[in-house]
């Protein structure tokens, strides 16, 4: 392992492999999620974040692994929770540089309550969901995102349900910044992952990560022909058009020639919830020294 | 004590009895007495029967007590209600004439009606006068200073502007004014008269727990709302700025238990306070906190349950799940408060426990303890303890850094984002030294034990358990939280009464503190564990620990226990002992 050398300007320098921890991944060959850890360090590197002032946070399965597979710290919490843990370190120290690696089933299922709640204080941290429609740690079930008809343990005969339009959902729940990436071009997740990092505010990339063992109908093959970079004229500050794009973005799962957005859907600039609290502490004259003996007269009765 | 004056204030809620009961506490606070309040009231914003209730003595005060002296009874309901106490040497103030009884005579007690309706209807027009008017005429008929009910007359209502105040100094006076009139004083209860204010503080139980926490070093308190725990979020949410923290409003319990978690991860002290359906929500995260080993403090304001229950009701029916709760085996440490001292000293405690041994503290109140009022001697800071987790504090070799390294204690030094070479990656699931996950025989037994071994001396590493009364005792009472107050009351009197009685008040309830309760019983012929629960549960703890066999006795009605049914249980007890021949 690297200590990191700090610059001057507080960025470090170090190399995507350096952000990576001793332990080796234990996922199945051809995971999707192996692109994302890498597009994960590229984007750490790229951005110059320095690993002891990082923390990953994730839930419980296949994909919430990631944290472990790293060198910055990281917390691998309890299954649906990754976002209030994450939230609590931001809220606590907003110097840190908090990112969440969940999959469909933690973010949309069991922790579904979260995201909106994080994403309407827009507070300032990175929330990538492996996307790869299916519960793979408990051997193939259907999960929120799987599309109608994909068979899963729990329904043989095929998915019933629809599945939620995440990207929708993001839009309207008040994300600053909502993009969607695809594990099959690690360099553009990459990419897409350093601005999400950059962004200042809740930023949402919804990165779709074949499961190879158990969802045998979206794989890579499935989404190479089908992925299609939003047109570089779309107008990323305008929430009606994202969501516009949105709309479709399931359209291929019914339709053959229906196409798979990658790239920046929506971004804005909004106060982030830290500046908002610290606007509070500076009202009530916040102090790490505080006079404790005046704080004890206002118990007194006068 | 040479006063010992208990006024009870009841009637419908929403007419102003809880805020009655405030202002007289403020005057005898003012006065320099000792105060402790009782206030109970349902689950509602408006309506149903709504008690406040104020004990005022020179000396210090042990329980809210077992009855009143005087009650001031708004409406008929309090009067059918409270009745049976009206027994000779009581004072009766009512609502009448034109109220909605009247009272039939007493022999002995004594009775003066004021037209609070009537007078706050009729004469100034706005019904919501009537509390006013009834604090008027009990100025009167006491001697309560009126300044004093102006003064707090004025505290509350100064941003509402000075018509209202005018109005309601007028309502007072109306009161006061009616009582002089009409009634020739027969009673011999006065207000005490003034003394020199003694070096005191005043807070209600919930607001003793939100400054203790300050107090650790607290700045952070992630919570959802929820009765009746959530006053301690409203006292913290000012009060946490000037010490740049910050409270913030979770969407449900599990949030508030994960974020508290996340901070604490991150190094910054954090709690919430909860009850009952929270606790049950927080379960699955104790283990989280236990496993990972991150400090983490929950306060439960117990309430009636089970499900929602009676939200506004006092029970002490969480001992097992904060002891027990939780999948696996996950160490804990519960600690119970017994007044509002106690809830900002044990808080304090709780941080302190939680930060040496890293894993999750409950410190349990309960929905009576959370309202209660008293004046406690103000704190000396200087004097407090803070305890600090262990935590590389500057860079280290991250070769050499093992988060969980399994030392005799149990209790590893923690990293913390911003040290250097500290990173690791907490974990739930069972993890070796350097929290990588394992499976192994070896690190699932030896981490286990790890975890368990750091609370296993917690009772010779934390202060002994106060012992009062005689040696070789014929009844030993164990008890805890808000019952010790009356238990105390109690074994005074029986005492008095020259009965050999013993009590121990343990504060940290798990881990058992056995060897301390086996001493302790063994010192008394039987012991007596009174809680307010149906199952016992405190005594069922003792029972799976030490060799002692309790009698329990439970309650599990909604309202504390009296002292007099603990002191006539005692009495039971010692009688049924003396008929058994030797």
């Amino acid at each position: 392992m690297t200590t990191a050398v700090t610059t001057a300007a507080g960025a470090v320098k170090l190399k995507p492999k350096e952000y990576r921890s001793a332990i080796e991944p234990t996922w199945c060959p051809g995971c999707g999620d192996y692109a994302v850890t890498a597009a994960i360090c590229n984007a750490l590197s790229a951005n110059g974040v320095d690993p002891d002032n990082a923390v990953i946070v994730s839930g419980i399965g296949c994909s919430s692994r990631l944290p472990l597979w790293m060198r910055t710290f990281g917390f691998h919490s309890a299954h649906g929770r990754a976002i209030p843990v994450a939230v609590g370190m931001k809220v606590s120290r907003p110097e840190l540089t908090i990112a969440v690696t969940i999959g469909d089933g933690d973010a949309f299922a069991i922790g579904g309550n979260h995201i909106p709640n994080a994403a309407r204080r827009n507070i300032d941290m990175t929330l990538i969901v492996m996307d790869n429609g299916v519960y793979g740690l408990t051997k193939n079930q259907n999960s929120p995102t799987s599309r109608e008809g994909l068979p899963g343990s729990l329904m043989p005969f095929g998915n019933i349900d629809a599945p939620i339009n995440v990207l929708a959902f993001l839009l309207t729940y008040g994300a600053t910044f909502v993009a969607q990436a695809f594990a099959g071009n690690p360099k553009l997740t990459g990419e897409i992952i350093g601005k999400a990092m950059a962004h200042k505010g809740f930023s949402y990339v919804n990165v779709l990560s074949p499961c190879p063992t158990f969802n045998k109908v979206d794989t890579f093959e499935y989404y190479r022909p089908r992925v299609q970079d939003i047109p570089a004229d779309h107008d990323t500050g305008d929430l009606l058009k994202a969501i516009g794009i949105a709309e479709h973005a399931l359209d291929h799962q019914k339709n053959p020639e229906g196409k798979v957005p990658i790239g920046l859907l929506y971004q804005t600039q909004k106060p982030v919830f830290a500046e908002k609290v610290d606007a509070l502490k500076a009202k009530y004259k916040g102090s790490d020294t505080p006079d404790w003996e005046k704080i004890l007269d206002g118990y007194k009765s006068h | 004590m040479a006063i010992d004056l208990t006024i009870t204030i009841a009637g419908e809620g929403g007419e102003g009895v809880i805020s009655s009961g405030d202002f007289l506490m403020q005057a005898a606070t003012r006065a320099g007495m000792e105060v402790v309040t009782f206030k109970s009231f349902p689950s509602e914003i408006k309506g149903g029967y709504a008690l406040s209730q104020l004990r005022i003595s020179d000396e210090k005060i042990l329980s809210q007590g077992d009855g009143f002296n005087i009650l001031v009874a708004f409406n008929g309901e309090a009067y059918s209600i409270n009745k049976p106490l009206l027994t000779p040497g009581t004072v009766l103030v009512w609502d009448g004439p034109h109220g909605d009884f009247e009272p039939e005579p007493i022999p002995g007690v004594t009775m003066y009606n004021v037209p609070m309706t009537h007078i706050s209807k009729q004469e100034l027009k706005n019904p919501i006068a009537k509390n006013m008017v009834a604090m008027g005429s009990v100025a009167g008929l006491f001697g309560v200073p009126m300044e004093s009910l102006k003064a707090s007359v004025a505290a509350k209502f100064k941003r509402k502007g000075q018509d209202v105040i005018d109005f309601n100094y007028a309502a007072l006076q109306a009161g006061y004014d009616y009582v002089k009139q009409n009634h020739k004083k027969t009673d011999p209860f006065m207000f005490p008269p003034a003394r020199p204010a003694k070096d005191v503080i005043t807070l209600e139980g919930n607001q003793a727990i939100a400054l203790g926490a300050v107090v650790a070093g607290c700045r952070f308190y992630p919570v959802y709302p929820i009765t009746p725990a959530t006053s301690v979020g409203n006292y913290l949410s000012e009060l946490i700025l000037k010490v740049n923290g910050f409270v913030y409003q979770t969407e449900d319990e599990i949030a508030a238990i994960a974020a508290a978690i996340g901070a604490s991860y991150v190094g910054i002290k954090s709690f919430t306070a909860t009850s009952g359906p929270g606790v049950s929500l927080m379960t699955e995260l104790l283990g989280l906190a236990a496993m990972a080993e991150i400090p983490l403090v929950i306060v439960d304001v117990q309430r009636g349950g089970p499900s929602t229950g009676m939200p506004t009701k006092h029970e002490q029916s969480d001992l097992f799940i904060t002891a027990h709760g939780g999948h696996g085996d996950v160490p804990k440490i519960v600690l119970a408060a017994a007044d509002v001292e106690e809830c900002f000293y044990l808080t304090i405690e709780a941080f302190n426990l939680a930060e040496k041994y890293q894993t999750p503290v409950f410190l349990l109140s309960d929905a009576s303890l959370s309202l209660r009022v008293e004046a406690i001697k103000r704190p000396d800071l200087k004097s407090i303890r803070i305890v600090d987790r262990d935590a590389a504090r500057s860079a280290v070799d991250p070769k050499e850094f093992m988060r969980y390294k399994n030392t005799p204690s149990g209790i590893s030094t923690m990293g913390v984002p911003g040290v250097p070479g500290a990173a690791y990656a907490a974990t739930g699931l069972e993890h070796a030294e350097n929290s990588g996950p394992r499976t192994s025989v070896e690190t699932k037994t030896s981490m286990t034990e790890k975890r368990w071994r750091k609370i296993e001396r917690i009772e010779e590493e934390t202060a002994p358990i106060e012992r009062e009364g005689d040696a070789d005792a014929d009844v030993g009472i164990i008890s805890w939280g808000l019952t010790q107050t009356m238990v105390r009351e109690a074994v005074t009197r029986l005492r008095k009464k020259g009965h050999r009685v013993a009590a121990l008040y343990p504060k940290i309830l798990w881990p058992v503190p056995a060897k301390q309760i086996e001493a302790f019983a063994g010192g008394v012929k039987t012991v007596l564990v009174p809680e307010a629960n149906v199952q016992g549960q405190f005594a069922e703890l003792i029972r799976s620990k030490t060799s002692v066999v309790p009698v329990k006795q439970t309650l599990y009605r909604g309202e504390p226990f009296l002292p007099k049914e603990i002191e006539a249980k005692v009495e039971e007890l010692i009688n049924a002992n003396a008929a058994v021949p030797a």
